[in-house]
């Protein structure tokens, strides 16, 4: 029988056994309150306990079955596994119903369970992380292990060649040895974060200033969600955007200075990754303008400061934890960014400082190595591990600076809701 | 109360005259009228105040002193709901007007609050940061002596000198007040107002603050909203008793403490409500 | 040693220029972000909306024998060229399937091919001279015409412009997302729970919440390789399937998820808990029946955000292979599919240009569905908004 099949019968056998349990464990109760004992817990809280005796145990059987198989590659038959789950069933399901007597904690045992249930959700994020961080570091050692990491960080040429044959045992066919050197992905990955950067802080910092200082009430309420909406525009849009209508403009205009642009150039992706982020920049930024005591703004007003000078030497200042915290964030998020590069951003390793040429980035080639039909051992495709890695580092740390410099905002103000 | 009523005098000015103050007029208010909405907190009021004196503006909560403070510097203008009718003149000009720049009014009246706030700065930046807007001081030296003058004045120039780089917040809570004094002082105004200025600070601070006021008074007018009668007695030439937005009493301290002319004030006074 | 009013006004006059120079320069950034949005939109209707319409020819079809070989013989050779080879392909199978059609003719609407379609929208095309002329000549006639797009929405992916649509890719889409939610939203609202009404204030609760703000920051495409590295290679989850997709995405939607039943919570006042508990209820007992159900409109909300935010990714996708050519709606949640944003991203690098417009179209529907879903969760949030 097939694998999926017997996991369907074994379900629908726990579900059986569960119902009968539930039904068998309310009987009992209700029998032996009838008989006019005092319990302290009502039927159902019985019954469900006997439900939780039943299928819990075998589900852990289960599941530690299964993961003994997956995690040490032992040898245990489906069907084995399986039938010796639902045995545990029964075992259980007759603890269950013999635990339905009046001076049990029917309640407190299931919301034992319960808890640790939730225990069980709240730890999946913790190893969502430990997840990414295993498999990152796990598949990225593997890579090292062929290529240096010296290499890796310092080469500045990103040549994967024909790694791919080396995989299949024909290494010797493929000529010249690839050459993993990552400078040219990060100085195009930094490149276009700067472009980037240049469009949205002053754009959504200014925006910030402007809805938190001048605006009337009734812009602010209107404005904030609208330029939200660009922060909410799927970033394989973005991609499209930039590579259809932002980049043939760039190489016009750079075209009418006399410039030659490649359709792949930095700017147009970069541009538009600025637009992307110009509402990180300026939702936070105008949270934390509006967090600044006013009383700041009366000491500055009343020795004879304009509102411009008051802003600009008094506000900012001392808002400049939340905005550099946002403006981490937001390079982190650029950083980070693949669509819109993978779709306007060149492919080619290209170490430049002309933004009009094309260059590519990080998250473009662990695009370009996991896409394709490469075999998974291959140093290209464990290539993409490393470069995450690097990626995962560096996006860490500036996620958790960004957190302790808002942090040191809110204990500063006493500001709650940032 | 016959010995008013025979020298009946002009609106806003004092019942009896402190003969030992200056006289020269600084502030004149006449028939100020404030709303809040629909809400009148301030309601004809009609006041003369002195150069280089204390006038303290004393009145139960709410009575609307602390909003007539605001007046003077059109502090109020930043509140969108506040309407405003009367006269609020200085230096023979309406400080109202349509063509008095409030920037300008600001410059000369300076003002010290409830809760010291000293700017996101270092002490010297607090300091010397509204000369240097205002073009009073730009070289260094000058700087230099304009933040020790300041300094000196608010009586705190001993305890900052050697910290005059640290940031103004890192200051204990009287000594950030006296920086704010500092602030104040240092573009030469010639009023400060000062909204309790020492209702967020222990006994001790309030006296070096009181103290510093009375020394402040050789170069300003200094306006005082207290919460403090004590206090009032101690430090001011003239007292004013604000009630439900009207001035019920304007008087030189020592006959309002000793002799209030109206049954209000003298409860007040007296501790019967407040 | 004092100033006149005038001497500080004159000195004030520059001040103020550059004061409200600062006034204008921020609403003209406001604007700039603004105009950005504007011209995004009105970009993507002008490349996007023509989508909607597809050019159709009426043809003769003479069902004759070579037909039954070869599709193209059925159709007038001048004509035949500016028919979409999707239909002439389809002949000989109809033939096939019904035998009576032999030797008969017929009038009827096909679609045209997409040059011709790309011609009459006035885009660029590969059309002939001559082809150009027929093709004005059909239009006098009425025979050529821009319909209503119905296949865009009722079939897969083709290779042929004029053929392809989103169905498999929509259907894709919330196969992908319906997993994305029976794991998110039960995970999700049972972690948040925990945190705010069971977990004691410890170092483990903080670390779970320092690692929850984390998740929510990390660069997406590193949930590819997560979704690569430990669900296809490590659990051997189908590849390019709605169920690996939509684990994957689950992981990204949880923070969201998170935060917002985090906040839906905390808004219940503790006055309600303190009344439950007063009439002896167990702490369990007060988050299912008097907590949970009061928060349930702001946990809606979240999930709908997370959704949104689910529904427009597309680089841990990639990663994970569901950018595959799918022709036909999925059945099965381990079946190869793909979703409407990998979709956009797989017509977005075809060569042809008629894809383009079809990228754009699809475009369209996925900005639609998601201001549908953010205009919900707005909506929901104001019907149940609730001051305490």
């Amino acid at each position: 029988m097939q694998t999926n099949q017997l996991l369907a019968m074994f379900s629908g056998v726990l579900l059986l056994m569960g119902l009968i349990a539930f039904f068998l464990g309310r009987a009992k109760a209700a029998r032996v309150r009838a008989s006019g004992t005092a319990m302290y817990a009502q039927p159902d809280q019985y019954a469900w306990f006997a439900v939780v005796a039943t299928a819990g145990p075998a589900i852990t059987v289960g599941a530690i079955g299964a993961f003994l198989m997956l995690l040490l590659g032992a040898e245990i038959p489906t069907l084995y596994l399986l039938a010796c789950s639902l045995v545990v069933a029964a075992i259980g399901l007759m603890v269950g119903m013999r635990q339905v007597k009046p001076d049990f904690h029917a309640r407190q045992a299931i919301e034992r369970v319960i808890r640790w249930i939730l225990v069980a959700a709240a730890m999946i994020s913790i190893f969502t992380t430990f997840g990414i961080l295993f498999s990152i570091i796990f598949e990225a050692l593997r890579f090292f292990q062929m290529h240096s990491f010296w290499d890796f960080i310092t080469g500045t040429v990103w040549d994967p060649g024909a790694s791919f044959l080396a995989a299949a045992g024909r290494g010797d066919e493929g000529g010249s040895a690839a050459q993993f050197g990552s400078v040219p992905l990060f100085a195009g990955t930094f490149m276009i974060t700067a472009i980037a950067m240049l469009v949205a802080i002053p754009v959504g910092l200014l925006s910030a200033v402007y809805m938190a200082e001048f605006a009337p009430s009734r812009v602010r309420t209107f404005a904030k969600p609208t330029l939200e909406v660009l922060a909410g525009i799927p970033t394989v849009v973005y991609g499209f955007f930039a590579a259809i209508t932002v980049a043939p403009i760039i190489v016009d205009v750079a075209g009418f200075f006399g410039l030659d642009a490649s359709f792949n150039n930095a700017v147009a992706p970069g541009v538009v990754m600025g637009i992307m982020i110009i509402p990180f920049i300026s939702s936070l930024s105008d949270d934390v303008i509006s967090a600044v005591p006013d009383s700041m703004r009366q000491g500055s007003l009343a020795l004879g400061m304009t509102k411009g000078e008051t802003i600009r030497d008094v506000v900012i200042p001392a808002a400049l934890p939340g905005i550099i915290s946002a403006s981490l964030l937001a390079v982190s998020r650029a950083l980070g960014e693949t669509m819109i590069v993978v779709m306007a951003a060149g492919m080619r390793p290209n170490l430049t400082a002309n933004p009009l040429e094309d260059m590519t980035t990080v998250t473009v080639r662990i695009v370009a190595a996991l896409t394709g039909d490469l075999e998974f051992e291959s140093a290209e495709t464990l290539s993409a591990f490393a470069l995450g890695l690097v990626l995962f580092a560096v996006t860490l740390s500036l996620n958790l600076v960004s957190v302790l410099m808002i942090r040191r905002f809110r204990e500063k103000y006493r500001v709650n809701n940032l | 109360m016959s010995r008013h009523e025979s020298s009946r005098p002009e609106p806003g000015q004092p019942v009896t005259r402190n003969n030992n103050a200056h006289h020269e007029l600084s502030i004149r208010v006449r028939d100020l009228n404030l709303w809040y909405g629909q809400t009148q907190a301030l309601k004809n009021l009609n006041i003369d105040i002195y150069q280089k004196n204390i006038t303290a503006l004393i009145g139960p909560s709410g009575c609307g002193k602390s909003t007539f403070l605001r007046c003077l510097n059109r502090m109020n203008d930043l509140i969108p709901s506040v309407r405003l009718e009367g006269l609020v003149e200085m230096d023979g000009r309406d400080v109202n007007a349509a063509k008095m720049d409030e920037v300008a009014l600001r410059r000369r009246v300076g003002m010290v609050f409830q809760k010291p706030n000293p700017f996101p700065k270092s002490i010297y930046d607090n300091v010397v940061y509204a000369p240097r807007m205002h073009d009073l001081v730009s070289r260094k030296p000058e700087q230099d002596e304009l933040v020790e003058k300041a300094l000196r004045d608010a009586g705190l120039w001993e305890e900052v000198k050697d910290k005059l780089h640290q940031p103004g917040t890192s200051l204990s809570g009287g000594q950030q007040q006296r920086l704010c004094i500092a602030r104040a002082i240092a573009v030469q105004p010639d009023v400060i107002l000062m909204d309790e200025p020492t209702s967020a600070l222990d006994p001790i601070s309030t006296a070096t603050i009181e103290d510093l006021m009375d020394k402040l008074k050789q170069q300003f007018t200094i306006i005082t909203v207290t919460h403090n009668m004590q206090q009032a007695a101690r430090v001011a030439d003239y007292t004013a008793f604000f009630h439900l937005g009207e001035i019920i009493e304007y008087n030189d301290t020592r006959t309002m403490f000793a002799n209030p002319a109206t049954k209000k004030a003298e409860d007040y006074i007296t501790g019967r409500y407040g | 040693m004092s100033h006149s009013f005038d001497d500080i006004s004159t000195q004030l006059r520059r001040r103020h220029r550059r004061s409200s120079r600062l006034k204008w320069i921020s609403m003209g950034a406001l604007g700039i972000a603004g105009l950005f949005l504007v011209l995004f939109f009105a970009d993507m209707l002008a490349k996007g909306l023509p989508a909607f319409q597809q050019a159709q020819i009426q043809v003769e079809v003479d069902y004759n024998e070579d037909a039954q070989r070869m599709g193209r013989a059925a159709l007038d050779p001048e004509v035949s060229r500016l028919v979409s080879r999707t239909f002439e392909r389809l002949i000989p199978v109809r033939m096939r399937d019904n035998p009576e059609l032999l030797g008969t003719t017929e009038t009827r609407w096909v679609l045209a091919d997409s040059e011709v379609d790309q011609y009459l929208k006035g885009h660029r095309h590969k059309l002939s001279e001559s082809q150009q002329a027929t093709v004005e000549a059909l239009v006098q006639q009425d025979r050529v015409e821009l319909k209503f797009n119905t296949t865009f929405f009722t079939s897969g992916d083709s290779k042929m412009p004029e053929a392809a649509g989103i169905l498999s890719a929509a259907v894709g889409t919330v196969m992908t997302l319906l997993v994305t939610l029976a794991i998110a939203f039960p995970i999700g609202v049972m972690t948040a729970v925990y945190l705010e009404e069971f977990a004691p204030d410890n170092r483990l609760t903080q670390i779970i919440e320092i690692n929850i703000n984390n998740l929510a920051a990390i660069p997406s495409i590193l949930f590819g390789l997560l979704g690569l590295a430990i669900f296809i290679n490590f659990f051997g989850v189908p590849r390019s399937t709605p169920l690996v997709g939509g684990m994957t995405l689950a992981l990204m939607t949880l923070p969201v998820i998170i935060i917002a039943t985090r906040t839906a919570l905390r808004s219940v006042p503790d006055t309600i808990r303190h009344a439950a508990f007063g009439v002896g209820c167990s702490r369990w007992q007060v988050v299912r029946d008097h907590v949970l159900p009061l928060a349930m409109p702001g946990i809606m909300t979240g999930s709908i955000i997370g959704l949104a935010q689910a529904m427009g990714e597309t680089a841990p996708l990639i990663i994970i292979g569901m950018v595959a050519f799918i022709p036909d709606a999925g059945s099965s949640f381990t079946q190869a599919a793909t979703v409407l944003p990998a979709q956009i991203f797989t017509w977005a690098g075809e060569p042809e240009q008629a894809f383009v417009e079809k990228t754009a179209g699809g475009i369209l529907v996925l900005l639609a569905i998601l201001i549908f879903l953010n205009a919900t969760a707005v909506v929901l949030r104001k019907k149940f908004e609730r001051r305490w």
